[in-house]
This record gives C-alpha cells, structure tokens and sequence, in this order.
C-alpha cells in the first residue's frame, strides 16, 4: 500500500492509504484523530470540515493520497495546549451552538474559515456560508449567534429573541 | 435576576469541552482490538422471493472471515415489537415476524439479505458485491388505500391482509360524534397529509458486538436512546442472552429524534455474529444506508372534520387516520398513530366529542416509529389545520376562534381519555402575541407587498402528553414495557457525587442540568456533581430518552434519590451534632440544628458515612448511596402558542420564513439555555417538514429520496433567528420538580404554524387556496396559485 505524508495539527503525520482512501478515514482510522465526522456519502453535511494548507475542505472529498506533503488543521488542534478553547469554541459554548457535538466539529472549522476571509460577517453571510454544514439539533440560531459573537458582534439583542 | 447556579440558571455545558476538541467518545470513535467489520447485501427490489442466495465467489474473497444468511438465523428470534394495539373490535393487532436477516421474502427495498464479515470494511463491501441473490420480484405496495384493497399483493403472506389494526376511539363515542357531526350548524372538513419523514439524526447509526468466550459475556456498542431497553429486547426476545452476561453501551450518541430508540437488526446482528466469529464485529451505518434502514416517521393520510355549533363553539371532533407502518413493527410503531395521537386530538380545547379512527397498513416500505413529537404532530397539525380553515370559513379571528374554545379550567378530562393537570392557554397567546409582535403584522405585510411580495401570517396552538409514561396505564394500553426511570446517587467520602441515570442524553445535555438540580438540592457546587449515563453496567435499569421524558421521570427518580441521600445525611449529621434529626436543616451544603449555629459541613458529614468512627451504627449502615425508581402518576402536558410569518414570491412560488416565535408552558425550568436550544431544533425540524423534507417512494416501492442530494434537510439559510419565551409557567402538579419537558414541542407546534401562514399569504393575494400539503414547495405553491 502507498505511504503518505502530511503536516497534521502543526505535527508530521504519516501511513498507509489505498487509493480510495478518503481524507477523512485516514485522520479518523489511521491517525486516529476521530474529531473529523462523517455525516454522510455525497459530500453534503459538512462534518467533516478540515483546513488544508489553510482551506476549508470537506474531507470525506479528498483521497489521502491527495493531502501529500499538505499542511492539515482538526478539530483536536484547535484548542491552546493548555486545554484553554479558541475564540470560536469558546463562543460555541457560551451560545449553546452545540447540542448532539456531531455536527460540532465541521462547523468550528468552517466558522473559522469564514471568519478568516470576512472578520465581521453579518447574519445573512453566515448562514449563506454555513450552506454545506447540516445541524439536525440546533435549528442554527445559536451557531449563527455564536459565530456572530465570535467575531466580537453584540448578540445581547439577540438574546431576547 | 436570572439565577447565576443551580436550577433555574443558563450553566454553561459540560459536555461542550470534548465535543468543541475532537474528544468525543461516539461509537464510531470506539475501534475494539481485532475487531471485523460487517457489511450487508440489501435487497435492491420492495417485494419478492428470494429463491437463491449464492454465496460460494464471493466467501472465496480475500478477508472474508464469513457470511450470513437468513439460514443462519432460523433459530434465533425475531425482532420484538414492544406494543400490542387492540382494535375496535377487541382484537389484537396483526403481528408479522421480523427476522434479523430476510427468510424466504424481501419486504422494502433495505431488507437485508446477506451480511459479509471481513477483515476490513473494504472487503466486506467488495465481497458483498460479489454475493448473487436471485429475486422473483413481485409486485409492491406502496400506496395504503391500494394495499387495503381486495386481492391487493399481501407484504406478509401469513398476515389475512396489509391492515394491521383497525382501531377506534373512543368507540363508545362514535354515534354520538357522528349524530353532533350530523346536527351542526357548521362543519368544516380537511383532507391532508402528513408526509413521510426520515429523522436523520448527523451521526449514523453504528453497532460493535464484542464476545468473550472465557466469561461468556456479551457487550454491544451502539447508538441508542435507550441501552437498557435495547439490552432487555435483545437479550430476551432475539438471542436468549441474560441481562447479567449482556452490557450494552451507548456512549456519545449524536442525536436521536425517536429514531434511535427501537431495536434494529444491526445490533442483533452484530451480537450474534461476534460470538459466531469469535471476534468483535463493527458496523457503520452509511448515510445511503441510514435513509433506508433507519425507521421512518410520520406518514399519516387524515381526512378531519370540527364540528360547530351557531355561536362558533367546537361540538365535535372526528378524524379518520391511515398511517403507515412499513414492511415490519418497527419497536414501539403501533403506540406512534393510537396512543401518542387519538389522545392529544383535543388539544387545548373544549371539544366534548371526539372519535378517532385509525387503520394502520403494512406496505413494501422502510419501517414508521416515532420521530420527534411522535404522533402528537400528527393530532396538532390537522386540529390546527381545521381550526385555521374553519376561521376562514366563517369569517372570524383565527386567534379568536381558539380563544373562545380554550381550556380554562384545571384539572380537565379531555373525551379522549387524558387529563390535563395544570395550564393557561390564553397567557401563552397573550404572550405570544406580544412575542411575535402580531400588532406589526399589517405594516410588515404592506412592506412586503411594495416589493411585490405575499405576507402570511400562522398562528396555531399545541398540546403534548410528555414524560412517558405511567407503566400501569400504558400497560393498559398494549405497552409491553415499564415507563418509570431510575436513579442511583453515591456519594464519595470526600462529598462529591456521581449520580447515574437510565435517562440517555444524546445532545440534550443531562450532563449539565441533572447536575444543577443535585447541587441545589444539596447547595453545593454543581461541579461536585457528576453524571453517569449510558451504560448498562454501571446504571440502574432505565427506559432511556425520548417522549420529553428525561427531566420529568429521570429528573424525578434522581431528585428522590437525593432526597434519601439527604434523609440518611440528615441523621448522621444529628449523630454529630447530638441533636434530633427532626431539627436538622441542610441549606447551602451545611446541615444546621435549627434555631442554634451549631452546623456541620456536607463534607465532614459524607466523610463520617464512609469512616464511621463517630457514627450511629446501631441505626444506619454506613455509606451514602441511594437508589430510586420513578414511576409518573400522570403524563405531563406542555403546551403553547406558535405564530410565523412567510414571504412569498408569487412569482416563483417560493416560501421564506421570515419571523418565528413560540411561547411555551413547561412548567419550572431547570436551565434555561438548554430549553431554549431545545425549542430552536424543533422548530427548525417542523419548518424542514413544512417546507422541505419529504420521503419519497416510487409505486414500485424505489426510495426517491435516499441521500442528502434528494431529500432537502433545512440549512442555516433555510430558517431565520427565532423568538422563543417559556416564561408562562404552571408547574407540573405530580413531580417533585414541577416540570413538563420541551423536547419535543418545537416539532409538534411548528408545521402548522408554517402552513397557516402560507395559506394567509396566497389568499392575501386573492388565491382561493384552503389547504396545500407539505412540504410547501416552491412548485405546489406556484401550481395552487396559479391552477
Ligand atoms: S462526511 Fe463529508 S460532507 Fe458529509
Ligand atoms: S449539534 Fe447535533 S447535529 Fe449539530
């Protein structure tokens, strides 16, 4: 089987992979990093978000074999080594943006994608984003306000909604 | 001032650390050593006979360790269904079998027919590729009025017909409700649909069975509701296995909705075959999977007709009901169209007859259970549909019209068998209507309309019976299991606790608030307080979670173990203060003998139960670990008023839904943050009903809709920031926390509202439309509006 390798949260990473092996089983089985999800098969959800050479990727949309040399970000590298979360995270958590967490670790990544390319999005901008990132729990209201927050918009108003 | 700890205050989740860094424990995350890994041959056709399933090329392929058959599974049991309707005629329902893997028939497309184990998933995929099952493939039903017809195709042939049950309630009724039908003075009559939806949960279903041969012990990974309730049908009723030598597991579970409570033959599967193997065996559900193996909900077809009297007062009630129940009794689908629906069809008003009727049909089509709300969406969205409609009919206030026939008085025995404890409908309506800002509607609708746009404006009520269940009644009812919850609290010398619950949350959050409610208990911090769930061996024997259940029944069961807890700690406490433990008061985490400052603290007290040096020991054993069982007098009766409003484009049909609001009663709150969230994921899974999501077969039984790219799931643009108040609140009457449960609220008070809306909209634009089914696609709208 070929060999493949990869910077992996700041770390080099490397392992076999065949041919069809997607990005996503390879963190999740080889390297086992299982904060990556799969949701699904055609590419739809958005569980499984990761950054690649600084990107947004669904990672269920890349062969292993393709992240060769690339330089990949999870969900396990976002937190401060001390365990302390990252703006993003901590905002999903002071808003309630999570409940089941399956779909968690897609969002934070894309928000932080999206918050990289447009620091101040406004409301209709997030949810227009977050178009490929599926929550069955949520209804979205506190993800939207917890990116919202994130970028140091005042959600007190929305509070009382 | 909003509490800042203990019951009552938005404590931030626990559980959000592990899920917000990758360090969540879901059964796809657990990878057991040595395991094989199982993929199954579905059947590809709805019906038919399977005359040969050859397995020879493919057992010869690389890493296959073996491969079942349905021959593999005549000994073992089939699949249990938990609930027995009885019908209008005092029968008992039709019961097919449901076995673990097809014998003889294939009965939707799904059924499995072969289950390759392999060394790798790879393997197992491609040996099960290579597997040659011969199908005579037969004609489908698929349409319920078609498969209730004579010489209709039979989905089971030992069955008399496709009619599962035929059932009436009440039936002593039925005259007298036809006869007030008969002598209104107006009757308003609605044909609708109640689609079929699939709950996809994110997270995929999953099962891991693990055997050892040297302690006979069995142990199941899967993501269930429910681990004891899966553990007791599974080890009783398929494998023989006692509950002693089966520990059944579900850990991080990524969200449920009902579809994640019944007993699926993966888990079965898995359980046999790893000690069939003699290694663990891993399944991982696929999405394309899910769509067709995970149970359905809802799929009901309702004709209802209200009856009113001249001065607009509702007189009668009747409904006539076919739901579907797919190929098999999925676990608890018969309770879903009767039980859980002909008794919510009052809903917050004073109907004095109802009769509802309810023919259930097999049909060559993925299995219905409850999804979300269960049963009670069905009973709200035609009663509100009807209400809408008759409004409109006679020319009154929708709001009004409900008003007038509100509940007002409590207790009250509704004509379909419940009784509401306490609630005040009309101040959840003021409420909403403040909330939603109704006073607005006419200047936003003028806005809309400048920019050529239609404004509708739903409004719409709901009722639901939550926390499941009391066991005798529902005994009565055909369950063929217990409702009650446990609790055990232990208390660790150094006064921390861990309290393990039968309740099962997977995103509710249990973590965090059945701590909050031990910690005020006591008065110490929440923190001191730990939750255990989900775990057959290391929690007491629970129904699990569903049904708004957890708080109302778990949360009542923890609370009286606590109240033991408090009980043995008070009289230790009076052993050391040489004081009776009539006057001893336990506030803030010190116990006090009262009208002195003599005190003790919480910790010197747990300390003396686990070092009784100092201790009454001719009185009480030492230790402090409670036990408790719950089982509920009542069920418990949320309610509340939803209003929404859409903008419509006439020219392309198209619905947005432009402000949502909802004002509930679930009695006391235990955090508010968490029922907020509560509320927000049902309301954007009633506007995904209303306006997207639609489970699609064709008439020779093929799946239309099986993956994200065919059926429409709501997206975060899909939906608007929603406006949600439970301020009005009148406590449970009959548990100890005074709470009801917001589960499930969203989902059951929402589709209607959405659908009241779009109707408001197209008649606002001169469109004589009455009703439209959902989902209320941009190309229904555009085809009732323009004929
Ligand atoms: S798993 Fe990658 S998008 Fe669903
Ligand atoms: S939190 Fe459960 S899917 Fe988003």
């Amino acid at each position: 089987m070929p060999q493949v390798s990869m910077t992996v949260n700041g770390k080099p990473a490397s392992g076999e992979a065949e041919g069809r092996t997607l990005l996503s089983q390879f963190l999740r089985e080889t390297l086992g990093l299982t904060g990556t999800h799969v949701g699904c098969d055609t590419s739809q959800c958005g569980a499984c978000v990761v950054h690649v050479d600084g990107k947004a990727v669904k990672a269920c949309t890349m062969f292993a074999l393709e992240a060769e040399g690339a330089d990949v970000a999870t969900i396990e590298g976002q937190a401060a080594p001390d365990g302390t979360l990252n703006p993003i995270q901590q905002a999903f958590q002071d808003h309630h943006g999570l409940q089941c967490g399956f779909c968690t670790p897609g969002m934070v990544m894309s928000a932080a994608a999206l918050l990289k390319e447009n620091p101040k999005p406004s409301e209709a901008e997030i949810r227009d984003y977050l178009e490929g990132n599926l929550c069955r729990c949520t209804g979205y209201h506190n993800i939207v306000k917890a990116i919202m927050a994130a970028s140091g918009q005042d959600v007190g108003a929305l509070a009382a909604e | 001032m909003p509490k800042d700890h203990g019951i009552g205050a938005s404590s931030k989740r626990r559980e959000d650390v592990r899920f917000l860094t990758g360090d969540g424990n879901y059964t796809d995350d657990i990878n057991v050593h040595g395991q094989a890994y199982v993929h199954f041959l579905r059947s590809d056709v709805a019906h038919g006979r399977l005359t040969s399933v050859d397995t020879s090329e493919a057992g010869k392929m690389p890493g296959v360790v073996r491969i079942f058959t349905g021959a593999d599974f005549e000994g073992v049991g089939g699949l249990p269904c938990g609930w027995c309707v009885t019908d209008r005629h005092g029968e008992p329902m039709q019961e097919p079998g449901h076995p673990v893997l097809a014998q003889g028939k294939v009965r939707h497309v799904g059924d499995p027919i072969a289950a390759v184990v392999a060394d790798t998933p790879e393997q197992a995929r491609d040996a099960a590729e290579a597997i040659i099952a011969d199908i005579e493939e037969f004609p489908a039903v698929v349409d319920m009025k078609a498969a209730l017809k004579e010489g209709a195709p039979k989905v089971h042939d030992d069955l008399s017909s496709n009619l599962c049950y035929d059932w009436g309630f009440v039936e002593e009724n039925r005259e007298a409700v036809d006869k007030a039908i008969q002598e209104a003075a107006h009757v308003t009559t609605l044909e609708l649909v109640n689609q079929r939806l699939v709950a996809n949960p994110m997270e995929p279903r999953v099962a891991i069975g693990e055997y050892s041969r040297a302690r006979d012990e069995h142990t199941l990974y899967t993501t269930s509701q429910n681990p004891h309730v899966i553990r007791l049908l599974m080890g009783a009723f398929v494998l023989g296995i006692p509950e002693h030598k089966l520990r059944v597991v579900a850990p991080d579970v990524g969200g449920g909705f009902g579809s994640k409570i019944f007993h699926y033959a993966e888990e079965a599967f898995c359980t046999f075959a790893a000690k069939a193997v003699n290694r663990p065996v891993k399944w991982t559900s696929s999405r394309s999977e899910a769509f067709m193996t995970d149970a359905h909900g809802r799929d009901h077809v309702t004709k209802i007709e209200l009856a009113l009297d001249a001065d607009n007062n509702f007189t009668a009630l009747r409904t006539d009901t076919h739901a579907n129940m797919g190929a098999y009794l999925s676990t608890f689908a018969p309770s879903v169209p009767t039980w859980l629906h002909g008794t919510l069809m009052a809903g917050n008003y004073r109907t004095p007859l109802i009769y509802v009727n309810v023919k259930a049909v097999f049909t060559n089509t993925v299995p219905v259970d409850a999804y979300r709300g269960a049963g009670r969406p069905e009973a709200t969205y035609q009663l509100e549909r009807v209400i809408d409609k008759a409004a409109r009919e006679l020319g009154v206030d929708p709001i009004a019209l409900r008003r007038q026939n509100f509940v007002t008085e409590f207790p009250y025995a509704t004509p379909v068998a419940v009784e509401y404890d306490t609630g005040d409908y009309n101040a959840t309506m003021d409420k909403l209507e403040e909330i939603a800002d109704l006073k607005g509607f006419a200047a936003r609708r003028k806005e809309s309309e400048a920019r050529g746009r239609l404004r509708g404006l739903g409004v719409n009520c709901y009722i639901e019976a939550c926390g499941i269940a009391p066991s005798n009644l529902v005994g009565q009812l055909g369950a063929r299991a217990g409702l009650y919850e446990s609790a055990t609290v232990r208390v660790n010398a150094t006064g921390g606790l861990v309290v393990m619950t039968g309740s099962h949350s997977h995103g509710q959050g249990h973590e965090t608030s059945f701590a909050q409610v031990v910690a005020d208990m006591i008065g110490i911090d929440e923190n001191m307080v730990d939750i255990v769930h989900g775990d057959t061996a290391n929690t007491p024997m629970g129904m699990g979670t569903y049904g708004s259940r957890s708080i109302a029944v778990g949360g009542s069961a923890m609370v009286r173990a606590t109240e033991k807890i408090i009980a043995k700690a008070k009289k230790i406490a009076a052993h050391l203060l040489e004081a009776s433990d009539a006057d001893i008061e336990l506030k803030d985490g010190a116990f006090t003998v009262a009208g002195t400052d003599k005190s003790v603290a919480w910790g010197d007290v747990t300390l003396a139960a686990y070092v009784p040096h100092n201790y009454p020991l001719e009185d009480i054993e030492p230790g402090l670990e409670e036990t408790a069982f719950y089982d509920p007098a009542n069920f418990t009766y949320p309610a509340g008023a939803y209003a929404c409003e859409v903008e419509l484009d006439p020219e392309t049909g198209k619905v947005t839904v432009e402000r949502f609001a909802a004002a509930d009663d679930f009695g006391n709150i235990i955090n508010p943050m968490i029922v907020d969230g509560q509320v927000h994921g049902g309301i954007g899974q009633g506007i995904g009903q209303a306006l997207l999501e639609s489970c699609a077969y064709d008439e020779n039984g093929q799946l239309l809709s099986a993956s994200y790219m065919d059926y429409a799931m709501p997206r975060a643009d899909d939906v608007p920031f929603y406006s949600v108040d439970h301020s009005c609140s009148t406590p449970c009457t009959h548990n100890p926390l005074g709470v009801k449960g917001c589960g499930e609220a969203g989902a059951i008070g929402s589709p209607p509202a959405v659908v009241n809306a779009v109707i408001d909209a197209m008649q606002s634009g001169g469109h004589k439309v009455d009703h439209i089914d959902m989902p209320v696609s941009p190309s229904r709208v555009w085809t009732a509006m323009n004929g």
